[in-house]
């Protein structure tokens, strides 16, 4: 019965239960659809970080990891790809031949790394392949002699065009300085500028034949996967297959993209306190307001022989019920919202050039984990009973006697 | 059979530096069954006594028996049950709950009680209907006029079961027509039933039914009358 009277005893004033509930509605909203963006732009940023270069598990050997020196590679890449291949987890592989250079054109010089990539079976672990814009060229399509692909941003840089040609210096495999020409026949463009700026890609095979390095050989071995769940286990098989090579998952790799998760996991965290935070306060000013109300029928609740603890659960049940209709609503609607921008997408081209300058898209899809609902769920009670506390103290302090003969 | 017995009786509240001494000695007994009356000026102390014999208020000094336990010795969630169990409320301005039906608020008391759901329903139906509400169970307070809800009050006093009732000026905010009725809803309770009602009153019609009129003045009992019928 006193679920049942709690329950009545919000809707006895329904303007005032109607404010409480719309600002934790908005409140949640609000939070929900920014942790939404953020979530979801961060998600996107690691999605886009590791489809367009960096792959879930790199693997060199152990000194190029140092300084990116091309004599240090993997000999038998061929048969290590097959072997990896087999690792439950394992999506694809492919290897790389990867050469620190410079980019030279009539114009300028640049420091770059030069991808010398399989065409087809890198199409397995980036997508750099879908990332060259109508009239920007194809994706080494058709055959020419050293195609090349680069990035709008280092286009721009070193004032290239489709066709331009272009120079590479590097070294040979003993340590010459050797170059090469190529033609520019694509130009590709992701959401990472920087990461934009500093790699071409160029046929393995091309590579091959200036460098002198055999085509059994590779500076990196890309491993995608088919669940990210499934990082260390992978990471750990594979160590134990090849311990003599440096093994690294994407989290060592770029240990700032890492912390950008975990940093906007963190951020959500604060952030949804303050909300919460700021709604339990919202809440105990309304619930002091109605404790204040009621102090002749609490009284007489006391009078009559309503105990204490059943007082305190009544107040705190009808705290906790106007934060759950009030947190239901909130997260219903956002739900929606999220769910058609999580398909369609929102726009945030305005400002694309400083998103895209820290890698972000500059199109969010937000989301946000079913996992994350529970939690808040579980948070919007906490935060009623929480906020019900201090109003349920007032109430069981009264005394009965004054209580019943109070004007209020 | 004795069901109350005061001794001794003082209470003093202090007011800032003033001490004001609201009972002042006072010594009463009262029976099953009486029909009694505390009558005297605003101020006399009435209120006071009636809070300490329902053990909403404590003495300063003295003794309250109710049938064998001295409640001053009650404390917390003991005398709060002490008072769900032994005594009913009737309060001057019906404090009902207004969110529940005549019926719910009469089943209330008997679910703090912690009784059967069919047993409650069935005696709060039996009480309103005694009380002449048969056909208003489903009303809510706002529904019903000031002796219509003063009745629910009674009925709701009596649903626990009570050794006794207090009514605090019950018909001070009523009309003649509904202070009649609710005067000879209670007296045939009392009568028939063998209620125990003990109530305040400035209401000469209330003190003209009374079986017993006990008069305070300052504090002290002046006169402790029986009527005879």
């Amino acid at each position: 019965m006193l679920i049942s009277i709690a329950w009545k005893n919000i809707w006895r004033n329904k303007l005032r239960s109607g404010v409480v509930i719309t600002a934790v509605t908005l409140g949640l909203i609000g939070g929900i659809l920014s942790v939404g963006i953020m979530f979801g732009s961060s998600d996107q940023h690691v999605k886009d970080a590791l489809n367009d270069y960096i792959s879930e598990i790199q693997i060199h050997h152990p000194k190029y990891s140092e300084n990116n020196e091309s004599k240090y590679f993997i000999k038998n890449s061929e048969s290590t790809e097959n072997v990896l291949s087999q690792i439950p987890g394992v999506k694809s592989v492919c290897s790389r031949i990867k050469i620190v250079g410079m980019a030279n054109s009539p114009e300028a010089a640049v420091g770059i790394v030069i991808n010398g990539i399989n065409p087809e079976k890198e199409k397995t672990v980036t997508d750099i392949y879908t990332k060259i814009p109508a009239g920007s060229g194809s994706y080494f399509e058709n055959t020419k002699r050293n195609p090349i692909l680069i990035s709008s941003k280092l286009a721009e840089k070193l004032k290239l065009h489709l066709r331009s040609k272009l120079i590479l210096t590097f070294q040979e495999n003993g340590g010459t300085m050797t170059g090469g020409a190529f033609r520019v026949v694509g130009i590709f463009k992701t959401t990472n500028a920087m990461l934009d700026e500093t790699n071409v890609f160029v046929r393995k095979t091309d590579l091959i034949r200036l460098t002198g390095f055999s085509e059994n050989t590779a500076h990196e071995i890309a491993v995608r996967l088919t669940d990210k769940k499934m990082l260390e286990t992978v990471k750990s098989e594979i160590i134990k297959k090849y311990p003599n090579l440096s093994v690294m998952t994407w989290k060592e790799l770029q240990p700032d993209l890492a912390m950008v998760t975990d940093f906007m996991n963190q951020m959500m965290a604060i952030f949804m306190m303050i909300i919460l935070l700021a709604l339990g306060f919202g809440i105990v000013n309304t619930m002091l307001m109605v404790v204040l109300e009621r102090i002749k029928e609490i009284g007489m609740l006391m009078a009559v022989g309503m105990n204490r603890i059943r007082i305190f659960t009544m107040i705190m049940l009808e705290t906790i019920f106007l934060s759950i209709v009030g947190g239901g609503i909130g997260m219903a609607v956002s739900a929606g919202i999220l769910d058609y921008f999580g398909r369609v997408g929102m726009n945030f081209s305005s400002v694309s050039k400083g998103l895209e300058s820290f890698g972000y898209s500059a199109v969010i899809y937000p989301k946000v984990e079913v996992s994350f609902y529970f939690i808040l769920s579980f948070l919007i009670i906490l935060t009623g009973i929480l906020a019900s506390v201090y109003p349920a103290i007032k109430a069981v302090r009264l005394n009965p006697a004054d209580a019943v003969r109070t004007d209020a | 059979m004795n069901i109350i017995e005061v001794k001794n009786l003082h209470k003093i509240y202090k007011e800032s530096e003033i001490e004001v001494h609201a009972v002042r000695g006072i010594d009463l007994i009262f029976e099953q069954g009486e029909f009694t009356a505390i009558v005297g000026p605003s101020g006399s102390g009435k209120t006071t006594f009636l809070n300490m014999i329902g053990g909403l208020d404590k003495p300063t000094e003295g003794e309250i028996v109710i049938d064998g336990v001295n409640i001053n010795e009650l404390k917390g969630s003991k005398l709060i049950d002490f008072r769900l169990r032994k005594i009913g409320f009737v309060f001057q301005a019906y404090n009902l709950i207004p969110v529940l039906t005549a019926k719910e608020n009469v089943e209330f008391i008997m679910s703090l009680q912690k009784r059967p759901k069919k047993e409650r329903i069935e005696r709060a139906e039996t009480l309103l209907k005694a009380v002449g509400l048969g056909d208003r169970l489903n009303a809510r307070p706002s529904k019903l006029s000031g002796g219509q809800q003063q009745r629910v009050a009674v009925a709701r006093a009596l649903a626990s079961k009570p050794m006794f009732i207090l009514a605090d000026e019950p018909t001070a905010n009523l009309d003649s027509e509904s202070t009649r009725n609710l005067l000879e809803i209670m007296e045939n309770l009392n009568k028939m039933e063998n209620i125990t009602f003990i109530f305040s009153t400035h209401d000469a019609r209330v003190v003209k039914k009374a079986r017993r009129v006990i008069t305070f003045d300052d504090g002290k009992v002046i006169s402790d009358v029986k009527n005879k019928y």
